[in-house]
């Protein structure tokens, strides 16, 4: 026997008894699509900065309005990492949220704000359990589960309201969800904040991200680890309708109003978040830091475009081109 | 009777297992010892696979029972098996592109801190002493997706040893490994075995077995044909317990009539395309069938590709029945009469979906227009006699593809480009993963075509079959064509050959 074989140094290359520092950046390097969006956000930040300072874009008024719209598309940004890096996809969360906000609204006219706050998450649990089930008992692509839920979702909210806002008198519920603020950080950045820690805690620090992220990178692997893949894609997809339902209550609450036109379209620009964040669109990567700042550059552009005077069709236009440009760039292989 | 049995790491006794009522195992005993390596033979569906599975809690026995260590033990899943102390190394790999090496080492039993938050610090750190132990230099913080493939094999092996194995199964371990990745692969073996892990090892390739196993159990059509340490077989016995039957000398080299004064049916001259084919020179007579051999990187693949218009020529000249051909596409090289058989058949050479007689027919179908129809009935009859000639068993020539074992598979894609009647075949390992008699099969199919005046081009790493089927072996070094060898005059022995294609000089 020979002492030991190491393998031929030619396969090994980067990888051999480098110091850590150049490991490092071998890894930064291999990774940098991870790192773009960052980049990209403080570029156009820059660029934004220097076309708009006449129009008040710096003002820390203009800025705190920027994290206040982009909060419920952040918070759920978060929860669809989750959904994405477990290799599933849900485009039922911009109608989830409408129907939210108008059945929390309805129960908190009739039975006050416990009621109101219990109906609205109720709405999310039973939309994440149709959802989850169909996808990991009857498997059905999430894709199509999720495209049919986002239909029943709003035809519901249209329906039991025919059409109409049902405003909300209940103060301390329009507090809690948006309208208010503490001191000077406004309620609704708070919101977004929790979101954000407690998504990248268990993303990164619990078994359960794991196996999210495992499930995702090679179901059959993560199987023969031991991982309940059916259990964790039923979970992600629960917990995504549920704080889908969450946001839904944070429209209510900023605009004192459930209307089942509210997170109309949302599900694309959360899903646009993550991917311009790093995650990958098949699964297996989840970056919650990066989704926060995906939901950031389009609130960021959606702010920039009004400033600039852009109508509604212009707006659309060129928020479509960024968003391509950005995701090629985000975008692995 | 405890003592005695606890001789073995593993007993398998009367093991059955039926799949929908066709037995595949038909009790079977196997006993692998504490630290041998026991090698377990078979041609594909003789059942290794199925026996692997059961002991793996993939599979459920139907009657037959499983000692490990001496105790029964009923495997009801793969969480069963483990703890049991089996470790298996999958053939697909088992593993997460998209984490790191040291997070899919420890995944699933990631060691946690009292608030029952992941430490990777501290899988990183035991990951380091695994690799220590097993003298491997990996970074545990690597993407796993992003090292190679050798690696991700060690990772599976390091990830079964965190988890206590004393069982490893590997299937089929050196498929991907090149030679002196395989050499490193046996090394950690032996180290393996010295701390008294058992291995069963399955593989085809001969060599392998006669090098690190000490014993071998046979398996044929659902029973153990023989049970012996490997000095008492020799590799021919072996292979006859196998296939059953005598081999009828495919793996013998035959003199074959080659008209070399005819003109050349393809001509190569001095043919470069970037760094890994470099002035390569040589001529293909009618008939005759030529070997590539050489290491990983000497350019016997990138050749291939070169010569089907995958990869442009730089420079140099390819001459077919006299006439200069521009390979610039594979539309172009089809169109000049060449055809390439690519390593990955499986995923560029079938529609998996699609049924044994469409896949037959893709290449065909210019032929069979009848207006802008598909002229069906001539479509079947091609396709019977095809199938005929393959000696495929088949339940139907609808059902599809992906059914077929792997060998049979290969037969279909061999039988679909021999019925496009090229000129020149180009084969890049046509046996890689088959088994001995599929091997001989296709052996088979390769010289009949030949006989009919096919000129042959096979590239492969396994030089038994190289030796016994080339008229001429060509080896590759660094890109280029180092010598000319005639089997026979030149090489007396395969290990002759080993030698030239190591670059070894001859004693």
């Amino acid at each position: 026997m020979t002492t030991t074989r190491g393998l031929p140094s030619d396969l090994a290359g980067e990888t051999r008894s480098q110091p850590a520092y150049l490991r490092a950046w071998a890894r930064v390097r291999e990774d940098w699509h991870s790192y773009v969006i960052y980049v990209g956000f403080v570029v156009i930040f820059l660029l934004f900065a220097i076309l708009l300072h006449g129009s008040g874009f710096l003002s820390s008024n203009n800025l705190l309005n920027i994290f206040r719209q982009t909060a419920t598309i952040s918070v759920m940004a978060v929860a669809m990492t989750f959904v994405i890096a477990s290799a599933e996809i849900d485009l039922s969360v911009g109608s989830v949220a409408g129907l939210a906000s108008v059945v929390a609204a309805m129960s908190v006219t009739h039975g006050g704000l416990f009621a109101g706050i219990a109906a609205g998450l109720g709405v999310g649990l039973l939309v994440g359990v149709i959802n989850g089930g169909l996808v990991t008992l009857l498997n059905i692509p999430s894709f199509l589960v999720t495209l049919g839920m986002l239909g029943i979702a709003v035809g519901v909210a249209q329906w039991i309201t025919s059409s109409a806002p049902q405003p909300i008198l209940n103060d301390t519920f329009n507090t809690i969800f948006g309208s208010g603020d503490l001191g000077p950080i406004p309620g609704l950045l708070l919101w977004a904040v929790i979101a954000v820690v407690v998504g990248a805690v268990v993303m990164a620090k619990t078994r359960f991200g794991r196996q999210v992220l495992a499930t995702g990178g090679n179901p059959v692997a993560a199987r023969f680890s031991g991982v309940n893949t059916r259990r964790v894609k039923f979970t992600v997809m629960v917990l995504m309708s549920l704080v889908a339902s969450v946001a839904g209550m944070l429209y209510a609450g900023r605009l004192q109003s459930g209307r089942f036109q509210w997170g109309t379209g949302d599900e694309l620009s959360v899903i646009a978040a993550v991917i311009l964040g790093g995650t990958s669109l098949f699964g297996g990567s989840g970056k919650i830091v990066g989704s926060l700042f995906g939901a950031l550059l389009i609130g960021l552009i959606n702010n920039a475009l009004i400033l600039a005077g852009l109508d509604t069709a212009q707006q659309q236009i060129i928020r479509g081109v960024i968003i391509i440009i950005a995701v090629a760039l985000a975008r692995r292989k | 009777m405890n003592d005695n049995a606890a001789r073995f790491a593993v007993e398998m006794r009367g093991v059955r297992k039926a799949f929908n009522g066709v037995p595949v195992l038909a009790g079977v005993d196997f006993a692998l010892r504490h630290g041998e390596t026991h090698a377990l033979v078979g041609e594909n569906g003789a059942g290794k696979s199925t026996l692997m599975k059961i002991l793996q809690g993939v599979y459920q026995l139907e009657s037959g029972d499983i000692r490990i260590d001496g105790k029964t033990v009923r495997l009801r899943s793969t969480q069963d098996a483990r703890a049991a102390g089996i470790g298996m190394v999958f053939q697909e790999f088992s593993l997460i592109p998209t984490l790191s090496v040291a997070r899919n080492i420890f995944l699933n039993r990631e060691p946690r801190d009292r608030f029952g938050l992941l430490r990777d610090r501290e899988s990183v750190r035991r990951t380091r002493e695994l690799f220590a132990d097993m003298g491997v230099d990996l970074d545990p913080n690597a993407m796993l997706g992003s090292v190679g493939t050798a690696y991700w094999q060690l990772t599976e092996i390091a990830k079964a040893l965190a988890q206590k194995a004393r069982v490893l199964i590997m299937d089929e371990p050196t498929a991907s490994l090149a030679k002196t990745e395989a050499d490193a692969l046996f090394a950690l073996l032996e180290r393996l075995k010295a701390r008294g892990i058992s291995v069963i090892y399955i593989s085809h390739r001969m060599n392998e077995i006669y090098r690190i196993a000490d014993r071998v159990t046979v398996l044929r059509d659902g029973r153990n044909v023989i049970t012996a340490t490997c000095g008492e077989l020799t590799a021919a016995e072996l292979v006859e317990h196998i296939v059953g039957r005598r081999l009828d000398g495919a793996l013998v080299w035959r003199p074959r009539k080659i008209d070399h004064a005819a003109a050349p049916l393809l001509e190569v001259r001095n043919l470069t395309a970037g760094p890994r084919v470099r002035d390569v020179t040589f001529t293909l007579a009618p008939g005759e069938i030529v070997g590539l051999a050489g290491l990983m990187g000497s350019g016997r693949t990138e050749l291939a590709r070169c010569l089907f218009g995958i990869d442009r020529a730089t420079k140099g000249d390819v001459f077919l029945r006299g006439q200069r051909v521009k390979l610039t596409s594979p539309r172009a090289a089809i169109s000049a009469g060449l055809a390439l058989i690519p390593e990955d058949r499986r995923a560029q050479g079938l529609v998996l979906e699609h049924s044994v007689r469409d896949n037959l027919l893709l290449p065909l179908l210019p032929r069979l227009n009848r207006g802008p129809l598909i002229d069906d009935r001539k479509g079947r009859k091609i396709a019977g006699d095809l199938i005929q000639d393959l000696q495929v068993r088949l339940n139907s020539s609808t059902s599809p593809v992906k059914l077929l074992s792997g060998g049979n598979q290969q037969k279909v894609v061999i039988a679909k480009w021999l019925a496009t009647k090229p000129a020149v075949l180009i084969m890049d390992e046509p046996t890689a993963g088959v088994d001995i008699g599929t091997k001989t099969d296709i052996i088979a199919m390769i010289r009949q075509a030949a006989d009919e005046g096919l000129g042959v081009i096979v590239i492969s790493s396994e030089l038994p079959e190289l030796l016994a089927i080339s008229d001429r072996v060509l080896i590759l070094r660094d890109g280029t064509v180092e010598r000319i060898l005639l089997p026979r005059e030149d090489i007396s022995s395969e290990e002759t050959l080993q030698a030239a294609v190591q670059g070894v000089d001859q004693p």
